[in-house]
């Protein structure tokens, strides 16, 4: 068809007035480049304050809760059954956390398809002793190399080494916080005191910054064979065994279904972190929203600048209609004129945009409670780049639409009975 | 009997605004392959509306518009563009000339449009009416960078590009002076004796309707006159 000639004809209408078109690209550019900037950017933070929630909680953790039986002696008598039975103060029954038959569960949970990995964790409440004040805490007793795997436990260790866990008896790596507080360097010797009266001394082997400075203040890391003595538990004891999945998303339900299967309370990571979401998503609103309202304004002067190019062009127009195109071919060129303005600038502002994320990722930053980030975090996705891309396309479409559309009413009668 | 090109039935125009205005009253005539008409009358006699109507470009009036034996009534906004660049060229009191290409692009652009030809055979024949025009010299050139009698001569050769039927003109001298006027007029004569070109001139210039073929006389609407002129 005659889309070549419809392209010369707007490529010289566009060249004829190359300053104002430069202008209105130059709009264009300048939000795509915002849009993938911010974007990235925001991504970036989304996928940091993600990772400090996500990386580090299981999606699955199975644990023994203390709490009163429901099963009650008196729910469980035939005789009455069929009665409403009403028990006050009704007590909790044992007192221990221990997952019991935790190595059979394990070793059948690892077999399991749907699980990524597993790894076992004993919580031992302690206070730490430091001079003639206790400082109340926990510490965790962990598997290093699993813990390292699936929560990647050695990027927050920040000084001392992550194994030195296993391979120095009786070792400690103490949450920042608590360091602090006991003004503990490396290499000194800590007490500690568990609940049940048991003291202990501890090699400090490292310090640990998770990020989130309550938490840094009262946990503490140390093996699991340590923790156990520290608690007087013979080693089959455990506490929690931490999952993580395949598939993110199967949490709640296989949450459910392995506290059925192995008698057991579990918690899944969406119930933990219900408000986490709301974050991120508040955070990439604001990212689309100030990118297409850029693109709005940019579409604005690409309405303008075609509505002024149409009023200019009336005679051309005109005896483009006189010799034989349609209004259909006059719409079609200046749409090509407004398509173009949005290719091009959107091109280049793609191209801006990258290179202004490249910059920010450069960007030395160091938040204290963030040890693994040394940069502004920036998310590269392909993604932005088509979304942004098509942004533009659509406004300048509608940009254009209008004032073509009025260019392809001109009634060529009209201008030449003026001349 | 020659072919009919062109055949106007009945054909009335008012406008309404501010009141209604009848401005063509029942204008019958039919233009045979070859002639060389004008169309003269006094200003405001509707010379210009008919010479619209008759263009396709004026789709609003009563009667019958026959081009190349085609009824123009309910012919969409597309198909008349099409009538339009196949079988009609024209020539207006001013140019018209796009000034963001060269004088050769000017005239290649409705041959381009048409698209009977490829872009290089258009060339060729845009190249062969400047040639007939005398300006293949400046085919090069922007169109802004002509004088007025030139630029004249290149919306002639822009109507001559796709061998119209016919070629339709509303006071193509009129913006000129004696000498271009006669030049373009020249054209014209030559277009009909050598090349047998149908020809419709709206003009007030005396000496040129003079010179043609065939006068039509119009006053306050009506054709008053239509004769053929015995000077050849
Ligand atoms: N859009 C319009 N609305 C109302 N009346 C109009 C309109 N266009 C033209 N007329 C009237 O129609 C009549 C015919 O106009 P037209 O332009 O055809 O005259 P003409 O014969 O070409 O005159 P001239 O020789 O001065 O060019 C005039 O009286 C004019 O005032
Ligand atoms: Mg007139």
């Amino acid at each position: 068809m005659n889309v070549k000639l419809i392209l010369d004809i707007a490529k010289s209408l566009l060249l004829a007035r190359w300053r104002q078109t430069l202008v209105a690209a130059i709009g264009v550019t300048f939000s795509i480049a915002m849009f993938i900037t911010l974007l990235s950017f925001m991504t970036g933070l989304n996928d940091m304050l993600d990772g400090l929630i996500l990386n580090r909680t299981p999606h699955v953790r199975l644990f023994n809760e203390v709490k009163p039986n429901p099963n009650q002696p008196i729910n469980l008598s035939d005789e009455y059954k069929t009665h409403y039975n009403f028990i006050e103060s009704v007590k909790s029954s044992g007192n221990s956390q221990e997952i019991y038959n935790n190595a059979a569960i394990m070793k059948a949970l690892k077999e399991d398809e749907r699980v990524l990995g597993l790894t076992p964790k004993i919580t031992a409440q302690v206070l730490y002793n430091n001079g003639a004040t206790d400082i109340t805490g926990s510490v965790n007793g962990v598997e290093v190399e699993t813990e390292t795997k699936l929560f990647f436990f050695n990027n927050y260790v920040t000084s001392g080494k992550a194994t030195d866990l296993k391979n120095v008896a009786n070792s400690i790596i103490l949450g920042k916080g608590v360091a602090n507080k006991l003004l503990a360097d490396i290499g000194d010797v800590v007490q500690v005191t568990t609940s049940k009266g048991e003291l202990m001394s501890l090699k400090v082997v490292g310090f640990f910054q998770s990020g989130i400075l309550e938490v840094d203040k009262v946990q503490s890391y140390a093996s699991i064979g340590t923790t156990q003595k520290l608690m007087g538990k013979p080693n089959s004891y455990i506490t929690d065994i931490n999952i993580k999945l395949k598939d993110l998303s199967l949490a709640p339900a296989l949450a459910k279904e392995y506290a059925r299967l192995y008698d057991v309370d579990s918690e899944d990571i969406q119930t933990a972190n219900s408000q986490f979401e709301t974050g991120s998503t508040v955070r990439t609103i604001i990212s689309y929203t100030v990118g297409i309202t850029l693109l709005v304004v940019a579409g604005f002067g690409i309405y303008n600048i075609l509505n002024m190019m149409i009023y200019e062009k009336m005679d051309s127009i005109a005896i483009l209609k006189a010799t034989g195109f349609s209004g259909k071919d006059v719409q079609r060129i200046f749409i090509a004129i407004s398509l173009s303005i949005g290719f091009f600038g959107a091109f280049l502002g793609l191209i801006f945009g990258f290179l202004l994320t490249t910059v920010i990722d450069q960007i030395p930053f160091n938040p204290a409670a963030l040890p693994t980030i040394k940069t502004f975090p920036i998310h590269y996705s392909p993604t932005f780049y088509i979304i942004g891309m098509v942004f533009s396309i659509i406004t300048t479409y509608l940009a254009g639409f209008f004032p073509a559309q009025k260019a392809s009413k001109i009634d060529p009668v009209v201008i030449i009975r003026g001349k | 009997m020659s072919e009919i090109v062109l055949q106007a039935n009945n054909i009335s125009k008012s406008f309404h605004d501010p009141i209604t205005v009848k401005v063509l009253n029942d204008i019958n005539f039919s233009i045979t392959k070859g002639e060389f008409v004008s169309v003269i009358g006094k200003s405001g006699c509707g010379k210009s509306t008919l010479l619209y109507i008759l263009s396709t470009m004026d789709t609003d009036y009563e009667g019958e518009l026959l081009i190349d034996n085609q009824n123009m009534r309910n012919k969409k906004e597309g198909q008349l563009a099409r009538v339009r660049s196949e079988k009609i060229g024209f020539v207006f009191q001013f140019h018209y000339l796009l000034n963001e290409f060269t004088v050769l692009k000017n005239v290649m652009l409705a041959g381009l449009k048409l698209g009977k030809y490829d872009a290089k055979e258009v060339e060729h024949r845009a190249m062969e009416k400047l040639k007939i025009l005398g300006i293949e010299s400046e085919a090069y050139k922007k169109a802004n960078q002509l004088s007025g009698g030139q630029k004249q001569r290149v919306a002639i050769a822009r109507a001559l590009i796709n061998d119209p039927l016919i070629i339709m003109g509303d006071e193509p001298t009129g913006n000129l002076d004696k000498k271009n006027s006669e030049m373009v007029f020249d054209i014209f004569k030559e277009l009909s004796d050598v090349y047998n070109q149908t020809l419709l001139v709206v003009t007030h210039d005396q000496s040129f309707a003079g010179n043609t073929q065939r006068i039509i006389e119009m006053e306050d609407g009506r054709i008053i006159s239509d004769e053929k002129a015995f000077i050849r």
